[in-house]
């Protein structure tokens, strides 16, 4: 039994980690400076500003702040909102150019004094001003935030499971291993400028819900025959212009030597990655084009590692204690107004009243690791807003839910939705109302409108096409609950280009935005997976014929969904899901389906 | 941090094909060159962009790995915000472009205290440093 006098769920920032992020932001405001007085160029600014998650795009610069391994807490959601209220707001010249240019485009609105979540885990703003950059990193300093190695060619924030710490189906805890390698890759001086960024991802659950065999580097946490805690390190994985799994390189490595190994890794990836193209210079092609050379490299370069330089960076016992003493079960875990079963029956009775209360607790609430817990998913996933957006305001009440019933923490998914890991059970319908009057409710979670999309054409500059104007389409031709729940659990991404921030890859439906002469045009892939159970084994999805326009991708999907509910088969009262379905018929009918659902060039004339 | 890279004018870089004096392009083996490394006094090596950061490996190679005891040089493109790892991965002197004003460098060395991570100078990892 622990002593909960005075435990946090969190890890807990050490003066010395305190005071690193408030010297990083006062170094962001010297290079800043001189940029504004022109001692340092365009050019040898931006990986300065990039590595503080400063991005330029379309109109605006985008800051993209870091969430490690997507835990956050109440204050620093509070802090955001803040950030979301006070400085997400363009100048006006610049609102007024976006507004006309996207406008033209067909976007009547672009919102501001809002945040992003994004399928890395992070949170995202549009609007703003380079001028005020420095201000907002003293105030993310204040609540322990930055936005260090967010974009740039190093190595970026590590991502892991949204239930880490949670879930039944862990073999041990990630979290410590995920703080202990951001530690370590934190401005590390030698993996600064790589070939290319470089993204890990990591997991301690049988279930793989970080899509870790799409990471540059892909950690499982295993025990072995001897019931010794290590990894399967997976690496070079990647999504991009050449979707590629990860390649096996250790099914166990010791818990302890993590850092040594990618040590190891990323060297010889600075050394030999291609930096003459920079669609080749992923850690996958180097992995790819070299193969057993390149695995031999990183074995010899680790023994050298080891056995040269005494494996400096082995893991100590005191050290993983030290952070693992961060991450407790708050202190409602252990509370108790009454026994479970009387729970369960008060629960079964509600949901029994009030048939979406039973849909919300079907649909986003997760078991737990504590049976008397829960693990509840805000929806981010509703009609009016962007997924993954959020405003000030609900930023604000997302952090008033998290203290009232999650002890102050909640975590941002890799499916753009907050999640809360510390709901009593008790709490569930109290909660419910509490959601459902802030509109965080929406019983999607898995279906079809709980989509992935990137941020696309109407703010990146990189995107070929739209991606909101789409996700927007489907989610108000899919709003009939019944309709959403017959449909089942299916995973649909989006991305406005091939860089597939949207995962489009590994969507079972994938919708990749792509431009020909000067039009958007939307390709649509079908049988991806993240690797997830529902999924099956991660892979790419193949592509069902040539791109549609923007008025006809909801119809492709009616006629994608008509075709799985005509063949789908259902066993002892289970319906086989999209994936499996797909799987089982091939993707022909699916396809013909698709291509017969393109509307000729006279009526689209009609209905635009 | 306490600074010990020499920062050094272009003028004061002298490179006149000394034999003692090794340059090495920036993707070229450092560990192949161990066995001339006996009468070489000088290592130069090369950031062609500052954002290639090839050098910074090849630097902690020769220092960590080779022990290589003289002088790693920086040339090329070399600016202020990339002098502090420079000296963490092994360098002991740099070239800073011309144009780049001096002034700015020290400020960087004094800002951080210590690191997370050991590097080429201080081998061990904060975790392990004796408090």
């Amino acid at each position: 039994m622990h002593c909960h006098a005075e435990t946090h769920t969190m890890y807990q920032y050490t003066d010395f980690d305190r005071q690193f992020v408030r010297q990083r932001a006062a170094q962001y405001r010297d290079q800043l400076g001189r940029w504004q007085q022109g001692k340092i160029s365009e050019d040898e600014f931006k990986p300065l500003r990039l590595q503080n998650g400063w991005y330029v795009q379309r109109y605006a610069p985008m800051l993209r702040v870091a969430v490690p391994y997507g835990e956050i807490s109440s204050a620093q959601l509070r802090v955001l909102a803040r950030i979301a209220r006070e400085y997400d707001e363009p100048e006006a010249a610049v609102y007024r150019q976006a507004l006309e240019t996207q406008g033209a485009l067909g976007s009547a609105k672009l919102p501001t004094h809002y945040a992003h979540f994004t399928t890395r885990q992070n949170v995202q703003y549009n609007w703003i001003p380079l001028a005020r950059s420095a201000d907002v990193m003293d105030l993310l300093a204040s609540v322990d935030m930055h936005g260090i190695q967010t974009s740039g060619n190093c190595i970026r924030n590590i991502t892991s499971d949204e239930r880490a710490g949670v879930a039944e189906d862990e073999v041990a805890d990630p979290r410590p291993f995920a703080e202990i390698m951001r530690q370590w890759s934190t401005l590390h001086p030698e993996f600064a400028f790589l070939p290319r960024k470089f993204k890990i991802a990591i997991t301690g659950a049988a279930e793989d819900r970080a899509a870790t065999g799409w990471h540059d580097v892909g950690l499982r946490l295993r025990k072995n025959d001897a019931g010794e805690l290590g990894f399967q390190v997976r690496v070079g994985g990647g999504m991009g212009r050449t979707p590629i799994i990860g390649t096996v390189l250790r099914e166990f490595l010791p818990w302890n030597q993590i850092l040594n190994y990618l040590e190891a890794v990323v060297r010889v990836y600075n050394r030999y990655g291609r930096r003459d193209n920079i669609y080749k210079a992923r850690i996958k092609i180097l992995v790819k084009a070299e193969g057993q050379v390149y695995i031999d490299d990183v074995e010899a370069e680790y023994k050298q590692i080891l056995e040269h330089d005494a494996g400096p960076h082995t893991i100590t016992q005191a050290e993983f204690d030290r952070v693992c003493a961060s991450f407790v079960p708050p202190a409602l875990a252990e509370r108790v107004y009454q026994d479970a079963q009387r729970t369960e029956a008060e629960l079964r009775a509600q949901a029994e009243e009030d048939r979406f209360f039973a849909r919300w607790l079907q649909r986003n609430v997760a078991g737990h690791k504590n049976p008397l817990l829960r693990a509840v998913t805000l929806s981010f996933k509703r009609r009016l807003q962007a997924p993954g957006d959020a405003t000030a305001d609900q930023l604000d009440i997302a952090a008033q839910l998290a203290d009232r019933f999650s002890a102050g923490e909640a975590r941002v998914t890799h499916d753009q939705n907050l999640l809360l890991p510390w709901v009593h059970a008790e709490d569930l319908h109290a909660l419910w109302l509490a959601a459902r009057e802030a509109g965080f409710a929406s019983s999607n979670v898995q279906l079809l409108t709980d989509m992935i999309a990137c941020p696309g054409g109407d703010f990146c500059s990189l995107a070929n096409a739209r991606s909101i104007p789409i996700a927007e389409a489907i989610t108000e031709r899919y709003q009939d609950l019944d309709e959403l729940d017959d449909i089942g659990e299916i995973d649909l991404h989006i991305s406005g280009c091939i860089n597939s921030c949207g995962h489009h890859h590994s969507g079972h439906i994938g919708i990749l935005g792509v431009d020909k002469d000067g039009k958007e045009w939307y390709q649509v892939t079908l049988g991806g997976s993240d690797g997830s159970d529902l999924s099956g084994p991660a892979g790419a999805g193949k592509v069902v014929g040539p791109s549609f326009s923007a008025v006809e991708v909801p119809g492709v999907i009616e006629a994608l969904l008509a075709t799985y509910r005509d063949t789908r088969t259902s066993a002892e009262g289970r319906r086989e899901n999209f994936i499996d379905t797909l799987r089982r018929v091939g993707h022909e009918p699916f396809k013909t389906a698709a291509n017969a659902a393109r509307i000729k060039a006279e009526e689209e004339e009609a209905l635009a | 941090m306490n600074r010990t890279l020499r920062i050094l004018s272009t003028e004061e870089h002298v490179d006149d094909g000394e034999p003692n004096v090794l340059q090495l392009a920036n993707d070229a083996d450092p560990l192949a060159i161990e066995v001339c490394l006996a009468d070489v006094d000088r290592i130069d090596l090369v950031f062609p962009k500052f954002s290639d950061g090839r050098a910074y490996s090849q630097a902690f190679l020769l220092r960590r790995r080779l022990g290589f005891a003289g002088d790693i040089r920086a040339t090329g493109d070399v600016l202020i915000d990339q002098l502090v790892q420079m000296q963490r991965t092994g360098f002991s002197s740099a070239v800073l472009r011309e144009g780049v004003d001096v002034s700015d460098a020290q400020r960087q060395f004094d800002r951080f205290g210590s690191y997370y991570q050991g590097d080429a100078v201080t081998t061990a990892p904060l975790f392990a440093r004796a408090a």
